[in-house]
């Protein structure tokens, strides 16, 4: 039981479990998972299918968290690549194919690595500071898009465009299939391999890695490319969702709700160890919450404060001195910033 | 002495972690007016002492009495309120603040609301004067200074809120010896005046030199308290260590070893006027596999730079670098790690530790990084690694999913060395692989470096301990000034011969 509760996931689950109760007893059927023409319907898989961008974004923001930088250009290049994808539909011959449609993407995906190409490079090979060089295609990305789509809204129509964001297979939402894949395939390449541990190793100490030879700019470079990727693929779900590519607001602010969701999660915005379900609980604890303020039928003035609330106490429930006050625990846990530490 | 009371008696003092007794019952007097050195290895309970004394950790069992009336401090704050100050190993302050700022920090006179600056400085200069420390001027920027400055400045700040006691936690471990020495003065200068001062250091000569009364502890236990001139050296040790040391049979292990000749085979690695600007420069060495080149030199000499050159943690920008025999330009570690060359930095916590991650994983680092991230270490062979190398380099606690920062100095510096050894390098530069570590750990790490030369590992040794070098060594280097000015075999060469090198004005 004490082991239960010392683990770092414990309290970001049970706040995403409260947070659902809550729901169920403003909303009797809210849990209720029911099939409708072959798809499964309900709250909970819209929970899912309108997080899969965020969650898709955090998961490339935890990388970045974990070797000690930040990522603030995301919803910028969500933004630049549904502009890019739907530009080309629109423009093109067959606006309505499949060929069409895929063509779009690959651009997409390709823009979306080129970008973080972009912000690895000036973090690792440059040494810009992350939070800064990050501002740099933050606000200059969704000028890029405007560029992209001169300005207005592009509206297409092709389907198989379309099922990215909105369509179902086997039942299930194509978006949140994307992101679960990602997600497979993150997690077996950071814990399968080494590149997790030498990812953490360079977010706690970067010069002792570089000295134990470690390829410190390599792996730096590597987790913007993968937060580049990820926002890419999340632009095309926004996009897709709305069959339209809006320079302005698409993945507005989903900067802010990844970094939140990497921090729900116990990951340290000081770098180091990270852990991917964690940061999926926080994205799903984040979309449950703006679920939940439709539910509970809270004014919209009101809405992002009541966000901040909820992300306030999720973050004092993990912080081990407001743990220490709640328990009362006699001896605090203080952190000594000394060599020396007598065992 | 001066007084029957003592300012400071803590009796019976036990604290407990999880799993470990840290303090069994231990008890420690601190006269006024007196020098009083705690002495014990690492993890004898020395830390955990001075913190349950100021208050850091709260005490399980025991009474802590100043100045006659009883405390249970809870905070080093109130600690220094009942006039017990303390300077840690690492200068606590702000760098980028100016001197008196710092001496003053928090406790600035004020006037009208703000802070009356003219005060300020009038009070930085009293306490700098009264300390002999009139030269330092208190409105320059603090990380202007050198360390020894810094720490003195520390000093400064503690004893400026009238400490009736002041605990120094290794305070020399980073000064050369004039630093020490003019460390010293301050000292005397405080005892003179009547303050209580607790000293803990890992060098016997200065606790010698300055200490009149001193605490022994082992394994978090009392051994006893002693007066500094009825306790030889040698005593001295036995009682930290809880047997009696075999100092010599040590000793005439390294000199059995260093008959041999290695100079007639080809080099490991030679440098020919190796240099980078504004770093070091003229280094011309040839080491041989099997031999130990020790490198000896003041502080600030060029010891450290010397080594990153070799390593490519700098790149060199004058010289040349053969390795094998073909020449080499190592622009980073990884290109040097590649070519069989080892460095443990002298700096553990910022250039060795990667602190929140366990003991396995740092061991596994070096060699994962060379193997590269896609062939990952299968975990049951990191396991078997990990413990072969607790067992025979004696890492404790014998965990290897410890986190790496929650071992002390000595026992952090094995896990470094064994991550090195576990890519078997044909080079291996250690940079004061025996700093800030007890003696125990420490002769087994000199031990440790015999043993690898005689198995045909080539050995760069850097130390501030010139002793250690001479001992070691087969060939040493000499720097003076960021420059490599003398190469001499070790046969016969004295303490006073490598003294003569680094003071003669033309060497």
């Amino acid at each position: 039981m004490n082991a239960l509760l010392k683990h770092r996931l414990t309290w970001p689950v049970l706040a995403l479990v409260l947070l659902l109760l809550l729901n169920q007893l403003f909303r009797a059927d809210f849990l209720a998972v029911r099939v409708q023409d072959g798809h499964l319907f309900g709250s909970l898989i819209d929970i899912l299918r309108n997080g899969a961008p965020t969650i898709l974004i955090a998961l490339g923001m935890t990388l970045v968290i974990a070797s000690r930088g930040i990522d603030l250009s995301v919803g910028a290049v969500a933004a630049i690549s549904g502009a890019v994808s739907c530009t080309y539909i629109y423009n093109s011959p067959d606006p309505s194919s499949f060929r069409t449609a895929a063509v779009a993407v690959v651009i997409a995906v390709a823009v979306g690595l080129a970008l973080g190409l972009w912000n690895g490079f000036l973090v690792s090979v440059v040494g810009i500071q992350p939070i800064i060089a990050t501002l740099v295609l933050m606000t200059a990305g969704r000028g890029l898009a405007q560029l992209v789509t001169d300005g207005q809204i592009i509206s297409v129509s092709n389907d198989s465009y379309q099922a990215i964001g909105a369509g179902f297979f086997l039942g299930l939402p194509i978006s949140i299939l994307i992101a679960a894949v990602a997600f497979g395939v993150a997690g077996l390449l950071t814990r399968r391999t080494a590149l997790g541990t030498l990812i953490e190793a360079v977010g706690i100490n970067p010069v002792a890695s570089r000295l134990a030879g470690l390829n410190a700019r390599n792996i730096t470079w590597t987790v913007y490319v993968f937060s580049g990727l990820c926002a890419a693929v999340a632009g095309l779900m926004i996009s897709s969702n709305v069959t339209a590519a809006d320079a302005n607001n698409a993945g507005l602010y989903i900067e802010m709700d990844a970094i939140l969701a990497v921090v729900i999660g116990g990951t340290s915005l000081a770098g180091g160890r990270y852990s991917l379900v964690g940061t999926l609980v926080g994205a799903l604890i984040i979309q449950t919450l703006t679920t939940t303020v439709y539910t509970l039928g809270i004014p919209p003035e009101v809405t992002l404060v009541f966000k901040a609330l909820v992300v306030i106490i999720v973050c004092l429930l993990q912080s081990s001195k407001a743990r220490a006050l709640l328990g009362r625990r006699r001896r605090p846990v203080t952190e000594q910033s000394e060599v020396k530490v007598s065992i | 002495m001066n007084e029957i009371v003592p300012v400071v008696a803590m009796a019976g003092i036990s604290i407990e972690f999880p799993g470990v007794k840290a303090l069994d019952g231990v008890d420690l007097r601190l006269f006024q007016g007196e020098v009083h050195a705690l002495m014990g290895e690492n993890g004898a309970g020395k830390s955990t002492l001075i913190k349950a004394l100021t208050g850091v950790y709260a005490i399980d069992g025991g009474t802590i009495t100043v100045m006659g009336s009883d405390h249970r401090f809870t905070s080093p704050a109130e600690a220094q309120a009942a006039g017990v100050s303390t300077v840690y190993q690492e200068v606590n302050l702000c760098p980028n603040l100016s001197v008196e700022e710092n001496i003053l920090l928090g406790r600035e006179p004020r006037r009208r609301g703000g802070i009356s600056w003219k005060e300020v400085r009038r009070k930085a200069r009293e306490v700098l004067g009264q300390l002999q420390l009139g030269h330092i001027d208190p409105g320059s920027v603090l990380s202007s200074h050198s360390i020894a400055l810094q720490q003195l400045v520390a000093i400064a700040r503690a004893v400026q809120v009238d400490a009736r006691v002041l605990i120094l936690d290794e305070p020399t471990s980073s000064l050369d010896a004039d630093e020490v020495q003019q460390l010293f003065a301050v000292i005397r200068t405080l005892r003179d005046r009547g303050v209580a001062i607790l000293f803990v250091s890992h060098f016997l000569e200065q606790v010698y030199e300055i200490s009149d009364r001193m605490t022994v502890l082992r394994n978090g236990k009392l051994v006893g308290e002693y007066l500094t001139r009825d306790l030889p050296r040698m005593a001295l040790i036995s009682k930290m260590i809880g047997k009696e040391m075999d100092a010599l049979a040590e000793l005439e292990d390294a000199e059995g070893r260093r008959q041999s000749d290695r100079t007639q085979d080809a080099p490991f690695m030679q440098a020919e006027g190796l240099g980078r600007k504004g770093s070091v420069r003229n280094v011309t060495v040839a080491i041989h596999a099997g031999e130990i080149l020790g490198l000896a030199g003041l502080l600030g000499s060029g010891r450290t730079e010397t080594a990153r050159l070799l390593f490519g943690a700098d790149r060199s920008d004058q010289g040349s670098l053969r390795i094998g025999g073909t020449v080499r330009t190592l622009r980073t570690p990884r290109s040097a790690i590649d070519r069989g060359i080892a460095f443990s930095s002298e700096n553990r916590k910022e250039e060795g530790l990667i602190g929140d991650l366990s003991v396995r994983d740092n061991l596994v680092l070096a060699m994962q990084a060379s193997k590269g991230w896609l062939r990952r270490i299968p975990r049951a062979t990191q396991d078997q690694l990990a413990e072969k190398f607790i067992r025979a380099l004696d890492i404790r606690p014998a965990s290897k999913d410890a986190l790496i920062r929650n071992l002390s100095g000595g026992n952090q510096q094995k896990v470094l060395l064994a991550r090195w050894l576990i890519t078997n390098p044909r080079l291996l530069i250690l940079d004061e692989p025996t700093r800030g570590i007890d003696i125990g750990a420490k002769t087994q790490i000199q031990k440790l470096i015999s043993t690898l030369a005689s198995d045909g590992m080539s050995i760069i040794f850097i130390s501030a301990e010139l002793e250690e070098v001479l001992r070691l060594s087969d060939r040493i280097a000499v720097l003076k000034d960021r420059e490599m000015v003398a190469d001499l075999a070790n046969d016969g060469v004295t303490m006073e011969d490598v003294m003569t090198i680094i003071a003669g004005t033309n060497a």
